[in-house]
């Protein structure tokens, strides 16, 4: 038996009870019906608490399942971002998986020890100051007081509370308050780390710093394990991807396309319910990608047609000018491109193709926003829609001849990868 | 590298173990609350004299001077009652502050992991540390009466280990159940407000009849409080040594019951509180 793997989890399953009132509505009700509502719940509690169960509010109790026969195997040193819409369980399976609350079914095997990050500043006390708060704090997240010793110093330079190290945090700013926090977890040394959503505080700056910081961590080998709804964040953070709908795996792969895989969901949502995406000009019909080799994805060497389709409704006195914006998996703009020579202003049904061509993006995901702009004869322009995440598409590397790896297959930094001209040649003096 | 396993329903394998190793949390938990205690006060620490002092006094005059009833021995009245006082109050806030420590830590449950069992035994360290600075009142009254303790003043800590137990049984018993039902938040100030008239800490349980006193040492406070009152001054009264294990006896049923109850229910504090 190897243990490669940090974390293994088989067929695990949470499961909640959750109460409704089924008398919605009937705010108003006489005080005879209120008493005597009242009077079955208190039985009925009564009755729970002799069973043994806990108190649920609510008239009609159903069990709900948080999590859903998940299995997965992360491997050590892997950074795993977790994504899916709000109440996927995420939360709970992190909870679950740092020992907080105990899975209702399945088996989970952890390799090393774990520290668990759900939320900043856990712990901390407000009467206490900044200095006896990081001792709090580290021994909470379990450092030993010897470990936070050392680390003290590089602790408040990070957290650059230096000044405020003996006033109680009750006075702190918010912002100072999350980088403490913030800086003590941060200084963890555990082999697998568990962060949910922690990063999303401080400013830019300040975010930067916790991100460069994050990196650093796994690139000493550690397990992360990683929550977030920053799709930006997640991707620059993270290699392999989890993705949850409804407390089930739905997708388990590299992050690019765990992250375009996401988006597509949300499209679908979205599709039913938008028809935002018009003026009182010119309305988006649909958007279409051609030369796609799979359901999303495209080799670096294809070229790739974006299909716009819209329609114009009235004479418009200027020109309207589709455009497309490409955006990279971390939301990082690649580029804008207007459309070329552009004079229709009749209404009628129109269809743009513009022509991406091959070897120009770098492996990944990629997002084409829709819009169409129209420039007025009087100087003016007004945007008629922009849709911003319409389209999404990966970009995928076949490793040939042509690619110019020479045999490397890791993944080549930069958002884009063209080809250029090169020229070698022996120089002869 | 050992392999954790996670599985519904699996007692913790190395839950003891856990435990030693997350002492430090026990002291820094124990540490915070002490710190927090008597911040932003005018008299800080001296809340923890002033309030067994006046407790004492109103009991020495309503027991004593009203009532009448008859001290230990030769000791003075008020210090027979601070000694059975003391260890009163220590129980009494030792079983108050760890019925509510589950809830009152409820950020950390819900979001950290570590054994449970720390935090109402911390808890319980919180009020010894009071305990410890009381114990100058009885210092100061003893110079004070000119009283001078026997050899049995060095069984005291044995009192004091007793003390601890018989709050942190109940106590764990019912923080457990506390998260679950909060009705029992409401139940403890009155436990203790009855406990106090039931236990003997305003007179001496010699005032109870002799045919009823093994039933009386059923509350195992009573055990402690004879035992302190013993230790303190010097053996006025002798042990009756059938109460005093009968005492103990309950107070180890209610441990282990409080232990069991706790870890029973452990895994779901997360969920529940």
């Amino acid at each position: 038996m190897t243990k490669d793997f940090a974390i293994s989890v088989e067929n695990l399953s949470k499961s909640y009870f959750v109460g409704h009132n089924t008398a919605k509505g009937e705010r108003y009700t006489s005080l005879r019906d209120v008493m005597a509502r009242n009077a079955i719940n208190l039985a009925r509690k009564t009755r729970d608490m002799f069973r043994g169960q806990a108190i649920v509010q609510g008239d009609e109790i159903e069990e709900f399942w948080a999590l859903k026969d998940i299995s997965f195997e992360i491997n050590r040193g892997d950074r795993v971002g977790i994504i899916g819409r709000n109440g996927a369980g995420k939360s709970t399976l992190l909870k679950v998986l740092s020992r907080i609350t105990e899975p209702t079914k399945g088996r989970i095997e952890i390799n090393g020890r774990v520290a668990s990050l759900l939320e900043v500043g856990t712990g901390f006390h407000p009467e206490l100051t900044g200095r006896e708060n990081i001792y709090l704090n580290g021994a909470i997240l379990g450092m030993s007081r010897i470990e936070i010793q050392k680390k003290f110093d590089e602790i408040v330079a990070f957290a650059e509370v230096e000044k405020f190290l003996d006033t109680p945090v009750k006075r702190y700013s918010s912002g100072m308050y999350v980088r403490l926090a913030f800086a003590v977890a941060a200084h963890l040394e555990p082999e697998i780390l568990i962060v949910d959503e922690v990063l999303a505080v401080g400013d830019m700056q300040f975010q930067k710093k916790c991100l460069g910081k994050m990196e650093e961590v796994s690139n000493q080998g550690r397990t992360v394990l990683f929550v977030s709804h920053n799709m930006a964040m997640i991707s620059n953070l993270c290699q392999k991807g989890i993705m949850l709908e409804a407390g089930r795996l739905v997708f388990q792969g590299r992050i690019s396309d765990a992250v375009l895989h996401y988006y597509q969901k949300q499209n679908e949502q979205n599709v039913r319910a938008s028809k935002l995406f018009e003026s009182d000009r010119a309305a988006l019909i649909n958007g279409e990608l051609i030369g796609l080799s799979s359901a999303s994805d495209i080799s670096i060497h294809e070229q790739l047609v974006v299909r716009m389709r819209y329609k114009i409704k009235k004479p418009v006195d200027g020109k309207c000018v589709p455009n497309f914006h490409f955006s990279a998996a971390n939301g990082t703009c690649v580029f804008v491109s207007n459309a070329d020579g552009v004079t229709v202003t009749t209404p009628g049904d129109y269809i743009a193709d513009c022509k991406v061509p091959s070897n120009l993006l770098n492996e990944g995901a990629y997002f084409v926003g829709l819009a169409l702009t129209t420039y007025l004869t009087s100087g003016s322009f007004e945007v008629d829609f922009f849709d911003q995440n319409a389209l999404t598409f990966n970009v995928v590397d076949p490793m040939d001849e042509s690619s110019n790896r020479y045999g490397y297959a890791g993944m080549i930094p930069g958002v884009v990868r063209p080809k250029l001209i090169w020229n070698i040649h022996q120089d002869i003096k | 590298m050992k392999t954790l396993v996670i599985e519904p329903g699996l007692a913790e394998r190395h839950y003891w173990r856990d435990l030693w190793r997350y002492r430090e949390l026990f002291y820094v938990l124990a540490w915070r609350d002490i710190s927090v205690r008597y911040k932003q006060t005018i008299i800080g620490l001296a809340w923890a004299l002033i309030r067994p002092f006046l407790t004492m006094i109103v009991f020495s005059v309503i027991f004593g001077q009203i009532a009448k009833l008859p001290t230990e021995g030769t000791a003075p009245y008020s210090l027979m009652v601070f000694a059975g006082l003391l260890p009163w109050q220590f129980f009494s806030t030792a079983l108050s502050e760890s019925s509510n420590s589950l809830i009152g830590n409820a950020n950390l449950i819900s979001k950290v992991y570590f054994p449970r069992l720390i935090v109402p035994t911390a808890a319980v360290v919180v009020s010894f540390v009071d305990f410890l600075i009381s114990f100058v009142i009885l210092i100061g009254l003893m110079i004070y009466y000119q009283f001078l303790p026997g050899w049995q003043i060095l069984t005291l800590p044995l009192f004091v280990i007793m003390a601890f137990l018989a709050s942190l049984g109940p106590g764990l018993y019912i923080t457990a159940l506390n998260v679950k039902y909060r009705d029992f938040r409401y139940i403890i100030p009155f436990i203790v407000q009855i406990g106090l008239y039931v236990s003997p800490v305003g007179f001496s349980s010699l005032v109870v009849p002799e045919q009823w006193r093994l039933l009386y040492s059923l509350n195992p406070v009573v055990g402690v409080i004879d035992g302190f009152r013993w230790a303190v001054l010097g053996g006025q009264t002798p042990i009756d040594w059938n109460a005093f294990m009968i005492s103990w006896g309950v107070i180890v049923f209610f441990l282990c019951l409080g232990i069991r109850q706790f870890r029973k229910m452990e895994k779901s504090f997360a969920d529940l509180i």
